[in-house]
């Protein structure tokens, strides 16, 4: 980090771990009987305990949301230019709390876990965990740190979709909901595009079922070629075109596969990092809750229905060139609130950026949200 | 927020506006007609905006704002979901008011619309002379202006008869946003700007109450 850098952060943080001995039993019928969640927090929990943020991940987030551990660190959490002292969620107001997911590669218990049943790591006999489970392993987190109730729970794309189930299942817990490029479930194309994903981890000679670590060696090529796709599909046409274009390492072809076009470096440069700090167990799950949330299930496939038990107030934010979640699907999310009569506020971002735009410093976009945070 | 600090306009608008009811403002600006009508009026609802900065300012004004161009339509609202539709000088600024005003009257009880009338004596003068209008009500030059649908008041009456359209009451105000008698008596000649109490057509069948 340097001074500049140093200076809008929050600074060095410490990520800290909490072990939970009441077994969590899931959607999918299995039990967890113990499990550790890891999170970070930034800011101070104020005397009546009513200035908690809760920062949903997304499918490759983490609990590291913002600041750095190390003065070394070359980038701070996936979220620092939102969260820290005088950014829309000003850690000088908020006490803010990021966990990492249960079934996430961060250090909450995942596939990577031991697992004391059977002497050694989870790897694919890590049950499978919803959105719904989250919810309730983060509620479960917010009864240890003492907070009856969020003053908002937020996040994007999947950390949306978490902050929506939370509206839906602790109403009485969430002053207001901001869930951002988010949607009510997954179209046909977003699992489609998962199932792809999985193929590529699961067709990789190296997976072994899904227990490489036994081997001592990980997926990589799959799980580098699931990031690609995904990858690609969180940008747009236009915000690829207008970073990468037709730039080539070199002017002439070499009529040969190797890399040659800007893309293609920093498609591969993004996998490789990727490889590094991400499990592939932890994607596969991670895509399937994707694909399962659907809260209006339960509820005849009504949102409107599901949504009319919420009290909290929403903030619902799409970004204009975001394809995987687009503005139409948010949109769905606003009218089932307005049908039933919610407090809602929907912006649609202007932005080139895709599906990532939700992770970037877009100035409407932050500016929108420091408003809202600032009348919380 | 209070109802008397609004602009003239708007405080006549707010008078016709029943305790407890629900509002949707198309075109709400920063939202602070809502707000008053809040604070005053116990009134809930939705403004709809495009712009950024404006949905900005309503969040400040903690009012509920959706950013909606009005051009795609309102078709997100359920059949008689509003108290009152009401819509501000911005009929004039959108593509398909024609469209819109039906819309309106399918999600609205009762619709509110006010327009700058380009019927006005100044904006006839300059026409005269061989120039678009460019008045303090119409400041901006025909190259710059948003107004794309201009229209006089005879030009909405006529509207409202050809839709079949119950026109509630109507009031006029002039540059000074006063009610000077001479104008109700003249309005496509002496009003600025025009406001309009609309009811559904006495034959319309909304969908849902539909007998067929």
């Amino acid at each position: 980090m340097n001074t500049n850098q140093a200076e809008k952060s929050i600074g060095i943080v410490n990520p800290k771990t909490l072990g939970f001995d009441q077994p969590l039993l899931l959607d999918s019928g299995v039990t967890l009987e113990s499990y550790d969640m890891c999170y970070e927090t930034y800011g101070t929990l104020n005397q009546d305990k009513t200035n908690a943020i809760l920062i949903c991940h997304a499918l490759s987030g983490d609990h590291h949301a913002a600041g750095y551990y190390d003065l070394k660190d070359k980038k701070p959490g996936w979220w620092d230019n939102c969260i820290g002292p005088g950014k829309p969620v000003d850690t000088n107001k908020f006490f803010v709390v990021c966990p990492n997911n249960l079934g996430g590669c961060g250090g909450s218990t995942g596939p990577l876990s031991h697992n004391p049943l059977s002497g050694r790591s989870y790897g694919p006999d890590f049950p499978i965990v919803t959105v719904r489970d989250w919810v309730e392993s983060q509620a479960r987190l917010a009864d240890k740190l003492e907070i009856e109730v969020w003053a908002a729970v937020m996040g994007g794309s999947l950390g949306g979709m978490q902050a929506l189930q939370w509206s839906i299942d602790y109403p009485k817990r969430v002053c207001h909901a901001i869930v951002i490029a988010a949607a009510p479930k997954l179209s046909t194309q977003n699992i489609a595009f998962n199932e792809i994903s999985r193929q590529a981890i699961m067709a990789d000679k190296d997976f072994h079922e899904g227990r490489y670590t036994e081997y001592s060696i990980v997926p990589s090529h799959g799980l580098k070629l699931a990031r690609m796709i995904g990858h690609v599909t969180y940008l747009s046409d236009g915000g690829l075109h207008a970073r990468f274009g037709r730039e080539r390492l070199e002017n002439n072809a070499r009529f040969g596969f190797n890399v040659e076009f800007e893309i293609e470096s920093y498609l591969r440069y993004q996998a490789e990092s990727f490889v590094e700090r991400f499990d592939a167990n932890t994607y596969l799950l991670m895509t399937r809750s994707l694909d399962y949330f659907d809260p209006a299930q339960n509820n005849n496939n009504d949102l409107k229905l599901t949504l009319a038990q919420t009290s909290a107030k929403f903030l619902v934010i799409s970004f204009s060139s975001d394809w995987r979640f687009a503005p139409s699907r948010s949109q769905e999310i606003v009218r089932a609130l307005t049908d039933c009569e919610k407090d809602v506020t929907y912006s649609e971002i202007k932005s080139e950026f895709g599906h990532d735009s939700f992770l970037l410093p877009i100035p409407d976009y932050h500016r929108l949200l420091h408003a809202y945070l600032g009348k919380i | 927020m209070l109802i008397k600090n609004l602009r003239r306009e708007h405080i006549l608008v707010a008078n016709w506006i029943k305790k407890g009811s629900r509002v949707l403002d198309l075109g709400c600006g920063d939202g602070s007609f809502l707000a008053a009508l809040r604070t005053e009026k116990q009134v809930s609802g939705y403004g709809i905006e495009i712009d950024p900065a404006n949905i900005e300012a309503c969040i400040k004004n903690s009012v509920n704002v959706l950013q909606t161009n009005l051009d795609n339509g309102l078709h997100d609202f359920e059949n008689d979901s509003f108290d009152y539709v009401v819509m501000s000088q911005t009929i004039q600024a959108i593509n398909k008011p024609y469209e819109v005003i039906d819309e309106m009257l399918r999600i609205g009880k009762e619709v509110i619309v006010t327009f700058p009338n380009m019927g006005h004596w100044k904006c006839r003068l300059q026409f005269l002379m061989g120039k678009m209008p460019v008045t303090t009500h119409l400041p901006n030059t025909w190259y710059s202006t948003p107004n794309i649908h201009m229209c006089t008041v005879r030009d909405f009456n006529n509207l409202c008869g050809e839709k079949n359209i119950d026109i509630k009451s109507r009031t006029f105000l002039d540059t000074h946003h006063n009610q000077v008698i001479g104008m109700q008596l003249l309005p496509n000649l002496l009003a600025e700007i025009a406001i309009y109490r609309l009811n559904q057509p006495l034959d319309s069948q909304k969908s849902d109450s539909s007998f067929a």
